[in-house]
């Protein structure tokens, strides 16, 4: 059977990006252990709305865990307590009546804050419009079951590429490094065949334009693994780190110039 | 207004490959000097962009969530259809085609349905070209499997996140497009308006939703992928942000709105818990394939554990009514049949609305290490959810609204009534007819993106002069930009006591209840009243905190409520003169004895499109009649 809980929540609130936040301290009440985080943002927000006050702005699609935009850190862990769960398949029940639920958003400088929780994760799609994808015209393509792909490889290849990009590796590390984010994209493209040609330059051009966003480096704390809602692997980093190794050791300066490797 | 679909004449096989030569081209040095606007980037905008952006066009694309990742066509879990035939089961591109014109009870254009099957097989090629990691077999071929709907197996799949994938892939080619300066990105944009320009689509209003700011782009084609307006029914398996605003922005510039009663509900979804409830959870289609449905024979076992409900008691009432399709119905059918078993008081769990569907056989066949394989994490999200193991006791479904057919309605090339307005998508209304068959979303928004408007928009641009695309100081932008600062302001300035939230949901309780999985007449009329008085307290009575010149959730979501609003009472209208029951709309009225959808080919073989006419006027309904050649008409039947 549902339980109700009343909780009082530690709220960051920032006006925007150039203001300056700080916690406020809100009262959840009657809140069902059966709601989602989410649904008991939702209450508070109307309850602030009603009063007055300005609601808490907080990212959200999906709610179903897959879209990867919902990003808030709750108690100090990226999407809360539960291991492999994004904020919005957190259930109330993971809670107890009487908590205190310090809520703040994604911090990285390359995450500025935008309003409250919502911040700005654009250097993500920037690291992937630096090379993370594999170059073939629509329309180009062979038949697909030209090129098989062993399963081992396949599925490989998948577990990298579940990551969601929500950017709660870069807010649990203490570096704010996005290794493990960049990782995810180089080896779910390096496991096939079809991201071969690319796969040197790729993963140059990635571990570029992260540097560029001023994500900070990896110093193999593991914590974007523990914090991974999607369970995205170490084992991604120390491929990639392999292939940067081999790239920067075969480098050649006409592939920049578009001469082909 | 006329609808003219446009199709060309010739045989079906070749209809499609005769118009592309047919259609005008533009040579690729002038390619560069069009700008095409692209609203979305589910599958259909970011294949739409990235293929217009490799052809040369200068795109300028645009969406609501932070990134182009996210939108919605990422939730599909269960797989895309193609007709590839790798089975060697007896599939082929004619059997798509038929499958999907039955399955849409013979309510949609057979051209359009054939192009889609055709164009499916290129879908696959072009997915695992871009690296989607689709699921494969020990010998690295790749796998497939069955659907609801079909007799073949023909499902590609990326194990429960095929849409997930399938986005990757097309997003990929995006970021890559605008790595290359071909295609501008603008997230945490909404747009609030389309600009017509002498009956031409010329460009947009967005709302910049960081700053607030208002501002027009403008170009020389606008496509719209937006997607469907499930929301309009509060709860849904959409994601919280889907809405209908840019569509009903269109409808209400000329575009005219297509079958708006249309609207899918999936059977396998989680029941609702209670009134916190803010969406709905789908668990994949592909589940019905091992699981079994079922409810208690006697209304007194309902509340019993399923457990202890022997199995001489329990009704796998799929299985006992449709012998030759069993669990695997279309979704039209495994809804309503879930409904009445509820309705005749059999239904489980909280307010008795929900059947089981049981994993029990399957893992006693497979082993739970095959179950666990195939399905393991929507398993796993079934029990965050629900706080149960569906290893061990049987899951709880009960239909929500999934999918919306209707929309915006197109011609062959994919273009609305308003010329240079493209449409691609769940937007528009084109392939599914009355009930969309599970698998076909996906091939349709990247059949339409990646196959059709990066070919048909050429034909029409090629018409268009880009040195006389109008200028930012142009009236009807003018009057478009001050159209959109004053419905702002005035959603700001009511000063009521409701939220936003508050009418969203009381719109869906009507909704659900009066043009649901069931409509009558009497609550259609009902329906269409309500509604009236909901919208008039909502433009007394809301209350929009903060200013338009900063980042304002409530002012996004209220005027998406506003918008839903006028929708709903469409929608009501629609299904209230479609005097017939087809696919996913179910007049109590119009049924066979047996309770199945009872169509009048006499009257309703059409498509209804609505124009709108003003506030406070009713819109004009136009019938585009349609023809089966191919598919003959006949009472759909999965016994």
């Amino acid at each position: 059977m549902a339980k109700n809980l009343n909780l009082t929540l530690q709220v960051w609130r920032q006006k925007d990006a150039k203001s300056e936040g700080g916690f406020k301290s809100y009262k959840a009440e009657g809140i069902s252990d059966d709601m989602s985080f989410l649904e008991m943002l939702d209450i508070v927000n109307e309850g602030l709305i009603k009063a007055g006050d300005e609601p808490i702005a907080f990212d959200h699609d999906c709610r179903e865990g897959i879209c990867g935009m919902c990003s808030m850190v709750i108690n100090g862990r990226p999407h809360g307590p539960k291991d492999r769960t994004t904020t919005c398949q957190l259930h109330m029940r993971s809670f107890q009546d009487g908590d205190e639920i310090v809520i703040e958003p994604w911090r990285a400088k390359a995450f500025p804050v935008q309003r409250d929780l919502v911040v700005d994760r654009s250097a993500f799609d920037r690291v992937v419009a630096a090379g993370g994808f594999i170059t073939a015209n629509t329309g180009a393509a062979p038949d697909a079951n030209a090129i098989p792909v062993p399963k081992e490889k396949a599925d490989l290849a998948m577990a990298a590429a579940e990551c969601i990009g929500c950017g709660a590796c870069v807010a649990a590390c203490p570096n704010a490094s996005a290794m493990l984010f960049v990782s995810a994209k180089v080896s779910h493209l390096a496991h096939l065949p079809q991201g071969q040609a690319e796969r040197m330059i790729r993963v140059r051009d990635m571990v570029a334009q992260m540097d560029d966003e001023e994500f900070g480096t990896c110093t193999n704390h593991g914590e974007c693994e523990a914090a991974c809602p999607k369970s995205v692997q170490l084992e991604n980093i120390a491929l990639m780190n392999r292939d940067y190794l081999k790239a920067s050791l075969t480098y050649r300066p006409e592939v920049d110039a578009g001469g082909g490797l | 207004m006329e609808l003219k679909s446009n199709v060309p004449a010739g045989a079906i096989e070749t209809l499609w490959e005769q118009h592309r030569f047919n259609m005008k081209l533009v040579n690729p040095a002038n390619k560069r000097k069009y700008k095409v606007i692209v609203v979305g980037s589910g599958l259909a905008g970011a294949a739409a962009a990235a293929t217009m952006g490799e052809l040369g066009y200068q795109v300028e694309c645009y969406c609501y969530q932070d990134s182009p990742r996210r939108a919605h066509s990422i939730a599909a879990q269960g797989g895309i259809n193609a007709a590839k035939n790798y089975r060697g089961d007896g599939d082929s591109i004619y059997r798509l085609f038929y499958d999907t014109v039955k399955g849409g009870d013979f309510r949609s254009r057979e051209a359009n349905v054939y192009r889609l099957a055709e164009n499916s097989v290129k879908i696959i090629d072009q997915a695992v070209a871009q690296g989607v990691p689709f699921a494969r077999e020990y010998g690295g071929l790749l796998d497939n499997r069955s659907f609801g709907g079909a007799q073949v197996s023909r499902t590609f799949y990326a194990k429960g996140q095929t849409g997930q994938q399938l986005l990757l892939g097309a997003y990929q080619a995006l970021e890559r497009q605008i790595g290359l300066g071909t295609v501008a990105m603008h997230t945490r944009h909404e747009m609030l308006e389309l600009i017509v320009v002498d009956g031409h689509a010329k460009g947009i209003v967005v709302r910049d939703m960081v700053s607030g700011k208002v501002e027009s782009h403008l170009g020389d084609a606008v496509v719209l992928a937006t997607g469907g307006y499930g929301n309009v029914f509060y709860l849904s398996t959409n994601a919280k942000g889907c809405n209908v605003t840019a569509n009903w922005r269109a409808y209400k510039k000329g575009a005219a709105f297509a079958n708006p009663c249309y609207t899918q509900i999936h059977p396998t979804c989680i029941p609702v818990t209670g009134d916190h409830q803010s969406k709905l959870t789908l668990m994949s289609e592909s589940l019905r394939n091992d699981g079994r449905v079922w409810a208690p024979k006697r209304k007194e076992d309902c509340g019993k554990k399923p457990g202890e409900i022997k199995e001489e008691d329990r009704d796998y009432f799929l299985e006992r009514k449709y012998p030759s399709f069993g669990n695997l119905v279309p979704r039209d059918v495994a809804s309503r049949n879930a409904k009445e078993v509820c309705d005749e008081g059999r239904g489980v769990g909280p307010g008795g609305r929900g059947v089981y569907l049981d994993f029990a056989d399957a893992i006693k066949r497979l082993g739970k290490h095959k179950v666990e394989e195939k399905y393991g994490n929507l398993f796993e999200m079934y029990e965050r959810i629900t706080d149960e193991n569906p290893y061990e006791v049987p899951m709880r479904i009960y239909p929500a609204v999934h999918y919306t057919m209707g929309g915006l309605w197109v011609d062959y090339n994919l273009q609305s009534t308003i010329p240079g307005l493209f449409v691609g998508g769940e937007a528009n209304f084109s392939d599914h007819g009355a009930n969309r068959l599970g698998a076909s979303a996906l091939m349709q928004g990247l059949s339409d993106g990646y196959f059709i408007i990066p070919y048909t928009i050429g034909n029409y641009l090629a018409g268009q002069s880009p040195a006389k695309r109008p200028t930012a100081d142009h009236a009807e932008v003018k009057a478009a930009e001050a159209a959109v600062k004053a419905r702002n302001e005035r959603l700001l300035s009511i000063g009521g006591k409701e939220t936003p939230t508050h009418f969203h949901r009381e719109l869906g309780k009507i909704m659900w209840e009066y043009c649901g999985m069931a409509r009558n007449e009497e609550g259609l009329k009902k329906a269409i009243g309500l509604i009236g008085e909901l919208k008039k307290e909502f433009w007394s009575n809301l209350r929009v905190p903060g200013t338009g010149e900063e980042l304002n959730q409530s002012l996004e979501m209220a005027g998406r409520v506003a918008d839903f609003i006028e929708l709903g009472e469409l929608m009501c209208l629609d299904a209230l003169e479609r005097r017939e029951s087809c696919g996913g709309h179910f007049r109590e009225e119009f049924q066979t004895p047996e309770g199945e959808a009872l169509r009048d080919d006499s009257q309703f073989c059409n498509a209804a499109a609505w124009e709108y006419k003003g506030e406070g006027v009713k819109p004009e309904k136009h019938l585009e009649p349609l023809e089966f050649e191919h598919v003959h008409l006949a009472t759909r039947s999965y016994k």
